[in-house]
């Protein structure tokens, strides 16, 4: 495994049933960056972003082939529990979907279930910790015992973090985090994102190009299940190889 | 402003509009039909159930004595010898066993009066020979004979003497019935539905399930009394009319009720709760555990509820498995011979006697409030955890 590098993908192939959704994707993700994967819609890219944390075999009737290599380890090997492998690698869906808990059990329940942390001061000190990681700590300081479900869009998108860095992760994927959400809230979670790139390892789908460009240091560019082009942010978007990113990326399809 | 100058004039409007009003007005005297045929049905029994809640009472000397042992008759003056239940005589001996210091007392007291006397007072159809009539008028003005509060029916069980006839074992069976069909239908109602829902496949083999549970919903429940008798009766040898073969039976036709409508409940928590539950690392008991049944349990409520409120009025299917048997004495356990509030209806409405008429028509009236207590209950558990989304 070449050194430097975080998660390695393998000839990744997957199929729904008879459709061929993933097509020999091979990438390559570095430790602290943030890489933006982008695509037309159907292309694949939530396909493959949930193929990372093995959440795709909830899905029925889904088989998956090829490796993905995390810490010289193939996390599809048999021997391999998808539900660690959910723990070291969190999520971030598009729709904020706090737990319906107060915000304090939002950020303390996985912890506690893992066993990281037990009640009382300590799990005190790690949901202020996540909170404040998240950003969202001022906000919710005084109303923790609150319903997760009576913040702002924004504010549940934070917590949702706050809840996946609480089980410190290694890499967190997220999906559209922001399509949900406001301008201003979407300003938070980006600075939010620019913050956590020091600690973690972000995958981040979006259909929003300027985002794209905005925050992160590699793109992906995905089209019809396969992976057309990877690269730096700026070479992607200002000088890219293929014919079909340039298209995408100035507006001409998608 | 003339009609040809309004832009907005529309000449078939006015018909269109005049449609919408008719079929508002059919839409509403629907729903006024079926309130009318409730409030008659309730005040109906209302009225008729109202004397029950009174009964005639006479206030005579008891004499405790060997004699009265043996033959209760003579305990009281033999001119109240019509006026005073046979029921009530029949019981004196056991008073006496169980209070030993009554014996050769005479206590002036207020006894219970016979059925005739009573339906006489209360202006009803009554058999009393028109001496013995003028005789109660005659007690009635010397306030000898009043109608005080029907304590009998809610302290006795049943009776075949009508004014010693009273509720209390049909209630306890029927109370001891729905707890064994509660321990049964609701763990494994709602097991079957968390598997169904949370663990199976969608594949043929759920969908054959899920078209046999349905079916099961709409089997005709006396079938399900043929099915009790034959399961736990013949091949297990459980006793008869017993309140354990009853629930069970019950239980199985509760059953499906429970199914379908906690699968409903269950589908009904979006499934961002459950990726979010995944996506944390948390294994699939922690997540249906810890945020699914919680989100999912004023709907598993209700409908369980529900399925409770329907067994509790159920009569066909124990009718099959004997619980429609003449219980005096309320059965102490699930073992012991017992029947149900719907079953005592049943039994008294084909009575002979006048008196069993308002009976009848209150044991209906205490099953309806225990029918409307259960259903708001559920009302009242759906709104207070119903979580919004």
């Amino acid at each position: 495994m070449v050194k430097n590098t975080k998660v390695q993908i393998k000839d990744l192939n997957l199929w729904y049933k008879d459709n061929h959704a993933l097509k020999s994707i091979n990438l390559e993700f570095k430790p602290n960056t943030i890489t933006a994967i982008v695509g037309p819609s159907g292309c694949g890219k939530s396909t493959f972003l949930r193929s990372i944390n093995r959440m795709n075999e909830l899905i029925d009737n889904t088989i998956t082939s090829g490796k993905i290599i995390i810490g010289n380890k193939n996390i599809y090997d048999n021997d391999v529990d998808e539900v660690a492998v959910r723990k070291k690698i969190g999520m971030v869906f598009q729709q904020p979907n706090p737990f319906p808990k107060s915000i304090y059990d939002n950020v303390s329940y996985a912890p506690i279930k893992h066993g990281i942390t037990t009640k009382g001061i300590e799990c005190d000190n790690l949901v202020e910790h996540s909170l404040k990681r998240s950003a969202l700590w001022d906000e919710v300081k005084n109303k923790l015992r609150d319903p997760g479900t009576s913040l702002s869009g924004g504010q549940q998108q934070r917590l949702c973090i706050a809840r996946t860095i609480a089980v410190s992760p290694d890499i967190i994927l997220m999906d559209e985090p922001t399509s949900a959400l406001d301008p201003i809230s979407t300003e938070k979670i980006e600075s939010l994102m620019l913050e956590l790139k020091k600690d973690y390892t972000i995958i981040i789908v979006t259909h929003n190009m300027q985002q794209a460009a905005r925050v992160s240091d590699y793109t992906a560019f995905f089209d019809q299940g396969e992976m057309i082009e990877f690269g730096k942010t700026d070479t992607i978007f200002i000088n890219p190889k293929e014919k079909r990113t340039e298209d995408y990326i100035t507006g001409r399809f998608g | 402003m003339k009609k040809s100058e309004n832009p907005f004039y529309d000449l078939s409007l006015k018909k269109r509009h005049a449609k919408t009003k008719r079929f508002k007005l059919f839409t509403y005297s629907s729903l006024l039909f079926s309130l009318a045929f409730l409030l008659f049905f309730i005040v109906d029994i209302g009225i008729k159930a109202f004397p029950a809640l009174n009964q005639a009472y006479v206030y005579v000397d008891v004499t405790y004595s060997e004699k009265s042992m043996r033959s209760p008759r003579v305990a009281i003056d033999k001119k109240y010898k019509r006026i005073v239940s046979r029921a009530y005589l029949r019981e004196i001996p056991k008073h006496i066993k169980q209070n030993p210091s009554l014996l050769y007392t005479t206590v002036k007291k207020w006894v219970l009066a016979d059925d005739q006397v009573d339906q006489y007072l209360k202006g009803h159809y009554s058999k009393l020979k028109p001496k013995d009539k003028i005789f109660v008028d005659k007690l009635k003005k010397n306030k000898i004979i009043q109608l005080k509060f029907n304590k009998t029916f809610f302290s006795n069980g049943d009776s075949k003497v009508p004014e010693f006839a009273g509720i209390l074992s049909s209630m306890i069976g029927t109370i001891l019935t729905l707890i064994v069909t509660m321990l049964f239908a609701f763990p494994i109602g709602v097991m079957t539905a968390i598997y169904l829902e949370e663990f199976s496949k969608d594949n043929l083999k759920t969908q054959i399930i899920e078209i046999n549970i349905n079916n099961l919903a709409a089997i005709p429940s006396i079938l399900f009394g043929l099915l009790g008798l034959a399961i736990f009766i013949n091949s297990f040898g459980m006793p008869r009319s017993s309140a354990l073969v009853g629930g069970l039976t019950l239980a199985l036709m509760t059953l499906p009720i429970i199914i379908v409508s906690s699968r409903a409940a269950l589908r009904g928590v979006p499934n961002s709760v459950r990726q979010a539950g995944f996506a944390v690392g948390l294994t699939k008991v922690q997540v249906v555990t810890g945020h699914v049944l919680p989100l999912a349990f004023p709907g598993i409520m209700t409908g369980s509820i529900i399925g409770l409120a329907q067994a509790l009025g159920e009569t066909a299917p124990l009718i099959i498995i004997g619980m429609i048997a003449f219980i005096p004495d309320s059965p102490t356990s699930i073992l012991d011979a017992a029947t149900v509030l719907p079953a005592q209806v049943f039994t008294w409405a084909g009575m002979p006697e006048r008196a069993y008429i308002e009976k009848t028509a209150a044991a209906i009236m205490v099953l309806l409030s225990i029918l409307i207590l259960l259903n708001s209950i559920a009302i009242y558990l759906r709104k207070k955890y119903e979580v919004k989304w």
